[in-house]
């Protein structure tokens, strides 16, 4: 019963009387961040974590941030929801939250004062933390500790959030007697499920999750990966989806966004950033990870390290790893253009220079796979 | 398994570090009455020199607690670890250092490996002084930056002063490596070594370790969560689950036609591009369950609550493992079910090719 | 977890690079300079004073207040008060210190054993300690200070350390249990280490805070039982401390006959210096968890100053352009830099928990 109701809620709704127009007019992003550029200040000195990026997440999408550590894209998704501490600083940018729960123009996040982001954060956009022991509070059971997120933001007498809670378990596939289970009795996938659905319990529009299955074995990791597709289609909530490795994204993410020293890189969908990778950095890293089917590929890998973030070069900050550099990448300015402009734009690159038909002989690397 | 491995392994060298059927139980409950957890039962394995065998399993499993008993970190229950075939022990000091000069382990976590609160070279130094016995400020210092240059840390003299928190996790990870084999061991045991780097930097670990297996002739043992990363470097695989090898053999045939179930639902979970996301989008069922019991007290397959094949006589007797026509060893009762192309050759159990060696008459 | 190369809050490591002094927190600095004004007295008071402290005139009967002449007044007796702090400051602090350094090495010594060594010397020890910490320690020390025939400084701060290692030994003894399982251990005996030399290289450097911290709240604890304990009479009153001064004001009835320059200097020297010592206790523990320095660490963006607590301050490029053109004030509100002020609150819990977990 609970079941349906929080079936029910999302974009059956949606379709609607007051959101009609803006649905046949192509509809528009749920979370849209533009131009946003953020920095950590330290006395006269900037570190540049994010630079002047644009990402819109549809609803009802998961679109994947990829990138190594240090490449900002934690920092983007936090910053965006303004959970970052100072010194951290948001310059430059935009950050549009169009939820059906807001006026129809969509809410500036950026303009928020501190009591309405309370408002909105976890009630319309809600985070799934890497490592479910450290988010979860070790002295609550798992049962109050939803009931508090219900508490703050829904009103609901006690019957009726054990009826969610139950739900919520239901959901995402745990038993309900685990209501009464303290975070430790847990084993860490059901953890993560725990913070699933705790994120999930007052139906929020977006959903961000930061690398939510880098701890866990590759069989939960599947399970839970899974059960995010499938509640994803029936509640019909939009997903930002962090993490560093981008074998995953490929079978999960509708898009992938690519980020490197604190620039998108690359957007695409899934199947165009796997056949038609136009980026460098973007080939680097799908030749990081070994696959597990098909032939043995000879691996290549990224050489060097992710640069300094406080002192940055001029031009592409890729190009001191970059096989394909040249002199003209000193003059890149970063902005994505369509990799195919006879085709549609969804699949952008911000380097000018190296298209997806383009080879280069790669560095043979001596694994056992070479031989 | 003997005659096809051992073919397929004519590049490697001689067995430097062997494990015969060994065990280790944790008592649960205070003294030795509550239940027993037989984290580690029954495993045998051998370490050639030049050659990389890979344990692959779950948290849980006892793949680390396998490389702590080789590692001479963790005591044994039962069983037996051999160096060139004399079986060690490693009561006193001296024979744990004299040990250590030939077994060295390389830590999961390179940010709690090193200790904060000293320089890259007091890792390094350390080793040198204690192992090689190399005289004199200068020697040190020639031998501290030749090992920095094997992990091409270079230039060299720039990392030695630095303290651990000065280095990004690819470089902490280097450095767990150069001091472990500063003592210049034979056998090098890589637990989880990159398994908390980043992707991109991941391939540049594996590349250093098969580089330096090579130049080093090192006799490797590499333990993973990640069958893929398994693939790439080792030439065998054993796959554990709940503290027991349910299948071994060549790295190829194990990940690319996996016969013991739990290894096929290794294999395909892991991530495939290739699919672009079918299985997940079309939402094909994984039999949902939890990290495998190594209690004790289960006394058939461990992994039969798991399993899709599982009946009665899983769940009463446990499956011995035994050598299949393709050149494996497998422990699971319904082979013809589960792998129809894997004919297990004999019924006569047979624990494991290390028991097969200690029945040969020398 | 992968590391984060741009740390979510920008705290400088916590390293052995040579810092500056202003770089340590506030409460640290303010009571290292307390305490080290202290232990200059205890060196050099003595040389300092202008007076023989113990000297008396034999004309005078009763206290005579601050003069040019006795800058902090006289005694009953006639003895200058202000020769007698500069005399006494040396022994309460040679008590503190000794007792400190003797009750830190058997915390260290029994917390470490016990921690590291495990089993049944670490149940042995275990005991100990908590047999002497449930001690009650001010009744025990009035009854073996009571029986001894001379009650030298000395020999305080040697009861003092041995009724008061316990606290200590017990906080190292968890460090070192929690020190034990770290992979840094099982490496260092990877390396072939003895357990003495890991002890001592390897566990102990990670507990240099921890331990500073254990001794200056023991020099606290002795340094103020000593006063009171001479207060009381069963000290060392043969010689000056800033407990015997109080001992002996309040033998000459000072409060009665008004005379605040007698016992009020040596009261105020007590409060101070256990106050400096406080501050740098509190300090050596933000030294030394650097979670306890961000919980109040503000940061002063664009004219304003943001705590933790805020949400991520938005600062325009744009308006920084302005910035120049106007006063830092003006600036501040043209920047649209909104302080939302209000006590720690449900959101916070999110904003605690991404420190952990950020990456990139």
């Amino acid at each position: 019963m609970a079941d349906a109701e929080i079936n029910e809620t999302p974009r059956a709704s949606r379709s609607k009387k007051p959101h009609v127009a803006r649905e046949v007019s192509g509809t528009l992003p749920v979370f849209d961040i533009q131009g946003l550029s953020i920095v950590y200040r330290s006395g006269a000195k900037d570190t540049k974590a994010v630079t002047n990026v644009d990402l819109a997440l549809m609803p009802g999408e998961i679109v994947g941030l990829v990138g190594e550590s240090g490449s900002g894209k934690s920092t983007l998704a936090y910053g965006a929801c303004r959970l970052l501490r100072p010194p951290a600083i948001i310059t430059k940018g935009n950050v549009m939250y169009r939820g059906r729960r807001v006026r129809e123009e969509g809410m500036s996040v950026l303009d928020q004062s501190r009591s309405e982001l309370r408002e909105i954060r976890w009630r319309e956009i809600a985070i799934v933390f890497q490592s479910a022991m450290n988010a979860l509070n070790p002295v609550l059971k798992v049962e109050d500790q939803l009931f508090d997120v219900m508490d703050a933001h829904l009103s609901l007498s006690r019957t009726e959030k054990r009826e969610r809670a139950e739900s919520l378990l239901d959901l995402v596939g745990i038993a309900r007697d685990r209501l009464k289970s303290y975070p430790f009795e847990l084993s860490g996938g059901m953890r993560q499920r725990i913070m699933i659905a705790m994120a999930l319990a007052v139906d929020p529009e977006v959903v961000i999750m930061d690398e939510p299955t880098t701890a866990l074995d590759v069989v939960v990791q599947r399970e839970i990966l899974s059960q995010i597709v499938e509640l994803k289609d029936r509640m019909g909530f939009s997903v930002l989806f962090i993490t560093h490795d981008l074998s995953l994204l490929l079978e999960v993410a509708n898009r992938i966004v690519v980020m490197y020293a604190g620039h998108i890189v690359e957007v695409g969908t899934a199947e165009q950033i796997h056949r038609e990778p136009a980026h460098p950095y973007t080939r680097g890293l799908l030749n990081s990870f070994p696959s597990l089917h098909g032939p043995r590929r000879e691996l290549a890998g990224i050489p060097g390290t992710p640069p300094d973030l406080s002192q940055l070069p001029p031009g592409c900050p890729f190009m001191p790893r970059c096989t394909f550099a040249t002199e003209k990448c000193q003059e890149v300015d970063m902005k994505l253009s369509p990799v195919d402009a006879s085709k549609d734009a969804v699949h952008t690159t911000a380097c000018p220079f190296v298209k997806p038909e383009d080879h280069v002989a790669q560095v043979n690397v001596r694994t056992r796979a070479a031989k | 398994m003997t005659e096809q491995t051992k073919t397929s392994e004519s590049a490697v060298g001689d067995v430097v570090l062997e494990a015969v059927s060994i065990s280790r139980d944790y008592y649960l409950g205070r003294g030795r009455s509550g239940p027993v957890l037989s984290a580690v039962r029954d495993v045998s394995l051998s370490l050639y020199r030049r050659g990389v065998v890979a344990i692959v399993g779950e948290s849980g499993s006892g793949k680390s607690t396998v490389a702590r008993m080789l590692a001479g970190q963790e005591t044994l229950t039962s069983g037996e670890v051999r160096l060139d075939g004399k079986v060690v022990h490693l009561k006193h000091r001296r024979a744990f250092r004299a040990y250590k000069r030939e077994v060295q382990m390389v830590f999961q976590d390179p940010f709690a490996s090193l200790n904060s609160v000293h320089t890259v070279r007091h890792h390094l130094e350390r080793p040198i002084k204690i192992h090689r016995g190399i005289q004199g400020k200068q020697a040190i210092e020639e031998e501290m930056y030749r090992l920095l240059t094997l992990v091409s840390m270079t230039p060299p003299e720039l990392f030695l002063p630095k303290y651990p928190h000065e280095l990004s996790g690819g470089q902490r990870q280097r450095v767990a490596i150069a001091r472990a084999i500063a003592a210049s061991p034979r056998v090098l045991l890589a637990d989880e070594p990159i398994s908390m780097l980043d992707v991109s930097i991941r391939l540049d670990i594996l590349r250093l370790l098969s580089d330096l297996r090579e130049t080093l002739e090192l006799a490797m043992l590499y333990i993973t969560h990640d069958i893929a990363s398994a693939r790439y470097v080792a030439d065998e695989i054993l796959v554990m689950y709940a503290g027991e090898i349910v299948e071994r053999g060549p790295a190829e045939e194990v990940t690319q036609s996996p016969a013991h179930p739990y290894t096929q639902l290794l294999v395909s979970s892991a991530p495939n591009p290739d699919a672009l996301g079918s299985s997940l989008k079309t939402g094909t069922k994984i039999v949902p369950g939890q990290a495998g019991s190594a209690l004790s007290s289960i006394v058939g397959c461990r992994f039969s609550p798991r399993c899709p094949f599982a009946d009665e006589q899983c769940r009463t007797t446990r499956p011995p493992i035994v050598p299949t026509n393709d050149g494996r060893l497998v422990a699971c009762w319904h082979l013809e079910q589960a792998a129809p192309s894997s004919v297990a050759l004999t019924t006569k159990p047979r624990t494991t090719r290390a028991k097969k060696v200690l029945e040969k008459p020398d | 977890m992968s590391t984060s190369v741009i740390p979510i809050t920008a705290v400088p490591p916590v390293g052995k690079s040579r810092r500056k002094f202003s770089s340590y927190p506030l409460k640290a600095r303010i009571g290292a300079i307390i305490v080290g004004v202290f232990v200059l007295l205890a060196i050099f008071g003595p040389y300092l004073a202008p007076f023989d402290p113990s000297a008396t005139k034999n004309t005078q009967a009763y206290p005579v207040g601050p003069n040019w002449t006795h800058l902090l007044g006289t005694t009953a007796i006639g003895g200058d008060v202000l020769s007698q702090m500069l005399v006494g400051i040396r022994a309460t602090v040679f008590v503190g210190l000794t007792a400190g350094v003797i009750a830190t090495f058997l915390s260290v010594l029994v917390g470490v054993s016990s921690g590291f060594l495990g089993g049944a010397s670490d149940e042995g020890l275990s005991l100990l300690t908590n047999a002497v910490l449930v001690l009650p320690a001010l009744p025990l020390l009035v009854v073996i200070l009571g029986y001894l025939p001379q009650a030298s400084n000395l020999v305080t701060a040697f009861v003092l350390s041995v009724l008061g290692w316990p606290w200590g030994a017990r906080v190292i003894r968890a460090q070192t249990l929690s020190l034990r399982r770290r992979d840094f251990v099982a490496a260092a005996r990877e390396t072939g280490e003895s357990t003495w030399r890991i002890i001592v290289s390897e566990i102990i450097p990670n507990e240099v805070s921890l331990i500073a911290a254990s001794f200056v709240g023991t020099v606290l604890y002795a340094i103020l039982t000593s006063v009171a304990l001479t207060f009381l009479g069963l000290g060392d009153l043969s010689n000056w401390s800033l407990g015997s001064m109080l001992y002996w004001s309040q033998n000459g009835n000072a409060i009665t006959l008004g005379a605040w320059w007698w016992y009020l200097p040596p009261g105020l020297a007590v409060a101070f210096l256990g106050m400096g010592l406080v501050l740098l206790n509190f300090g050596l523990d933000e030294l030394g968890n650097p979670r306890l320095r961000d919980a109040t660490g503000q940061h002063k963006i664009a004219g304003h100053v943001w705590r933790p607590a805020d949400p991520t301050p938005v600062v325009r490029d744009s308006d920084l352009v302005k910035r120049g053109l106007f006063t830092r004030g003006f600036a501040a509100l043209r920047q649209g830099v909104r302080p939302v002020r209000s006590s720690v609150a449900k959101g916070d819990d999110v904003e605690t928990t991404i420190k952990g977990n950020a990456d990139g």
